[in-house]
């Protein structure tokens, strides 16, 4: 998080009009995405629009998108004031971004930044001349090629301080310059030692259409089983034995299925098994919780009508007296789970493991004469809307799913 | 050594054309059709099968992820978005692909795109990738010039691909930031559940996958799983580009066998670590957010996302960010604490303050301006913000740190000695005349 804020008024231009080639190419940018979601077009207009002012973003320029896209004026501003490579204030002709994350730092960054500090002099100000201006910026995403700047739009890369200093003269006296590798690499091999891809088979043209013998040789192979199998049958029938035959085709079904449900249930613990946690966990998705019906259906449950589920609750309580008690309430949508008087051995569970049950619930949980994980674990959908209702918050059960961690608990508790 | 028969990205350096005739060649788009005709299940099945694991850094099985989509449509369209946000510190794969492969990348959103019942497929760029967008558009361009994508398309499957960019925020590598992102607000993470497979991109059914994830579906799908999964370590199966960056002789990108071992892959590929492997300090293995191993563990370690877990780091990206003897490592780790610091978007307190807080603390200590008791006060810090975060970046933050801790605190606490031994290190101030 950094303080960016817009330029100040003196330095803000008092108007500002899109030039007719950015009219007409917003119009095709709009077109990329579905209709009244023009708002996604914010950022790739603000940084066309950044290029038309110069490099910066005038206030008067955040304005006109903001009304070019219909969106109102903060959200454009939020956005303009979030993403780094919106410039708020003036830039040099030749605007430098040097990476000094710790890839580009351990070849050598510091060194970079010396020579910027004293031909420029300190980070985002323009030059007396008007042509450099320069800021230290995260990650560039060059790192095999560390260290390196970005200048305006290119990528310079495998600097050192001499070959970065002559670049910048070059720059400055208008050369044409080589945008990439200073190094003479083509991008990021090996420098001088290319010992991969030089197989030349990969590039004659040879791998097309290589690959189709498998898929022959797998349609041959089950082309032949059928065939076994038809002849199988065949002769099975020849055999005459109507009731043997009959025997033969239910075991054979019988067999199917259980091969069947097999394979769904691999996909079921496939479907719910939990990612493994750190430090792998990145930032893909980090729990598959079937909860999509259609992910439910992939692993073979039934997917619950919860809504449905709740109209009938909602018109059971329409029904009641509107003074009635919480267990009123409850009894008439659900069925009171079954109590223990006291928990076993005097020693409950620590109800609070489970996720969605803080220490209020766990007391009127234990009034209720709930002590143990495995009684939770047996709720059924009367029991879950008893408790649901009973402790005023319908639903949460199920979004948090107390019984599947209570079965989760239970489990663990008696492998302990 | 991985041979080149079986490496899936044969122009990774560039020394062959993008354009798609030389694609074509190099066997992308090699009968598409006859891959879309053998179903949407069959595709997905052999994506499971495959083994593959997702290569944006978390590894969660791609095929799995594909499944996670609704099979049937409710009415709302499906979409694909393709993470191209490559900002992990130490990453820089996925930008010889869109430069140098293009066409494997169109390709595979277009197959990935068919098992999800998806129309449409943003791709979105990181903002500072500009010739890599161009490269990318001007492919995007030829296929649907080749009407191998677009409406009514040779393949049967009515396809649109539009790439997209963003403007500078690391945290738009994070999937519903980068959803949040494209639909033209800040890229703040959202609270899961929902999942994107549920409510994603507009409130769609979305999948968003990285770049090199899609990228290889085309050859598994051609080559099959079971030359894919054959490939690797059970479990960590597969090739895999490796970003090898720091002090190394030669560093580069290269395409490997999941499971290689450290030292293999630096000795073959890299020319060695800098002054030898007795110069070697420490190894981080998958991009600046999984903690770093030091030396004598990752030396002949096997670089696949459960070795590296056993030895408490990660796989990540690949990203290998090598350190001599002459890193600074104290300096290091306080560099990528301030980039944690830089790119916390801001949303939950933990990460928002804690970032700040731990970089000035690192700062004090890197200096050895500390009292050594801060040192486990730092470490207790950063487990307070590791999972008290929405998304990862809480735990990206704290994780170098902890790493640092556990391996060099010996270091940290010489800083400190050398400090109070010497605390009068400035020069003695003498008053103006």
């Amino acid at each position: 998080m950094a303080v960016r804020r817009l330029a100040p008024e003196a330095v803000q231009p008092k108007e500002f009009s899109f030039t007719p080639q950015t009219e007409a190419w917003t119009k095709e940018l709009v077109a990329k995405y579905p209709q009244g979601r023009q708002a996604s077009a914010v950022i790739p207009l603000l940084w066309r629009v950044q290029s038309d002012c110069g490099g910066w973003l005038p206030q008067k320029a955040i304005e006109a998108v903001s009304e070019r896209l219909e969106m109102p004026y903060i959200r454009v501003y939020e956005v303009a004031t979030f993403y780094t490579m919106f410039n708020l204030e003036p830039v040099g002709k030749f605007y430098v971004q040097m990476c000094g994350t710790t890839p580009c730092m351990l070849r050598g960054s510091n060194e970079i930044r010396k020579v910027l500090e004293e031909r420029v002099g300190p980070q985002q100000s323009v030059s007396e001349d008007g042509m450099f201006s320069w800021l230290e910026v995260e990650c560039l995403g060059a790192c095999c090629n560390a260290p390196m700047v970005q200048i305006n739009d290119d990528y310079y890369e495998d600097l050192t301080p001499e070959n970065f200093n002559k670049l910048l003269d070059d720059l400055a006296a208008g050369k044409k310059v080589n945008i990439g590798s200073q190094a003479g690499r083509k991008s990021s091999e090996p420098e001088g030692d290319v010992k991969t891809l030089t197989d030349p088979a990969l590039y004659d043209g040879s791998v097309v259409g290589s690959w189709r013998k498998r898929f022959e040789e797998e349609a041959a192979q089950r082309a032949a089983e059928e065939k076994a199998k038809a002849e199988q049958e065949k002769a099975d029938k020849g055999k005459g034995d109507a009731g043997k035959g009959e025997t033969k085709a239910k075991s054979e079904a019988k067999s199917e299925t259980k091969a069947e449900a097999e394979v769904r249930k691999v996909d079921k613990e496939a479907a719910v098994a939990p990612k493994k946690g750190h430090p792998d966990a990145g930032r893909a998705t980090e729990r598959p919780v079937a909860e999509a019906p259609a992910q439910q259906k992939a692993a073979g449950e039934e997917p619950l009508d919860l809504e449905a589920e709740d109209k009938e609750i909602a018109e059971k309580l329409a029904a009641l007296h509107k003074d009635a008690s919480p267990e009123d309430k409850a009894n008439a949508v659900g069925s009171r789970p079954k109590a223990l008087k006291k928990p076993r051995k005097d020693k409950p569970d620590d109800l609070k493991k489970i996720n969605g049950i803080g220490p209020a619930n766990a007391d009127k949980l234990h009034n209720l004469g709930i002590y143990h994980y495995d009684q939770i674990a047996q709720w059924g959908r009367p029991e879950i809307r008893w408790v649901g209702q009973f402790l005023s918050f319908a639903g949460r059960i199920d979004r948090e799913d107390w019984v599947g961690q209570a079965k989760t608990l239970a489990a663990s508790d008696d492998k302990s | 050594m991985l041979q080149d028969k079986d490496r899936i990205f044969t122009n990774l350096y560039g020394f062959h054309s993008p354009d798609l005739d030389a694609a074509r060649k190099r066997g992308a788009w090699d009968e598409t059709k006859f891959l879309i005709d053998q179903g949407r299940d069959w595709i997905v099945d052999e994506m499971k099968k495959s083994g593959l694991r997702g290569r944006g850094g978390a590894g969660f099985p791609t095929g799995l992820k594909w499944s996670f989509m609704p099979k049937q449509n409710d009415g709302r369209p499906h979409y694909l978005v393709v993470n191209a946000d490559e900002s992990e510190p130490g990453t820089c794969k996925d930008r010889e692909i869109m430069r140098h492969d293009p066409h494997l990348l169109i390709e595979g959103c277009l197959l990935a795109s068919f098992a999800m019942g998806a129309h449409a497929c943003y791709i979105y760029l990181r903002g500072e990738y500009i010739a890599e967008r161009i490269a990318l558009q001007r492919a995007v361009d030829e296929a649907y010039k080749a009407k191998l994508i677009g409406k009514g398309n040779v393949h049967g499957w009515d396809f649109d691909l539009y790439v997209h960019h963003g403007a500078g925020a690391y945290i738009c590598g994070e999937e519903t930031a980068l959803l949040e992102s494209l639909e033209g607000k800040k890229g703040m993470p959202r609270l899961k559940p929902p999942f994107p497979a549920n409510v994603g991109l507009y409130g769609c059914p979305t999948t968003v996958n990285n770049v090199e994830s899609i990228a290889v579906a085309g050859t598994i799908l051609r080559r099959g799983a079971s030359w894919f999964s054959g490939l690797g370590r059970p479990n960590n199966v597969g090739t895999k580009l490796f970003c090898v960056s720091g002090h190394v002789n030669k560093p580069c990108n290269v395409e490997e066998e999941m499971g290689i071992t450290f030292r293999e892959l630096i000795d073959k590929h890299c020319g060695g670590i800098r002054g030898g492997w007795d110069n070697l300090l420490a190894v981080i293995p998958g991009g600046s957010s999984v903690p770093m191993v030091p030396a004598e563990q990752i030396a002949d370690a096997h670089m696949d996302f459960d070795t590296l877990r056993n030895l408490q780091s990660g796989l990540g990206t690949a990203a290998v960010i090598v350190m001599d003897k002459s890193t600074d490592i104290v300096r290091a780790i306080t560099r990528i604490s301030y980039f944690y610091k830089h790119e916390s978007c801001g949303q939950c307190t933990p990460c928002r303050e804690g970032t700040g807080w731990m970089w000035r603390v690192l700062t004090r200590m890197s200096e050895g301006r500390a009292q050594k008791r801060e040192i486990d006060m730092l470490l207790e810090v950063t487990k307070q913000v590791e999972g008290h975060t929405i998304c990862a970046l809480g735990d990206a933050a704290a994780w170098p740190i902890q790493g640092l801790i556990r391996h060099f605190r010996h270091e940290i606490e010489k800083r400190i000695d050398d400090y109070a031994a010497n605390p009068h290190s400035d020069p003695v101030r003498v008053a103006a005349e």
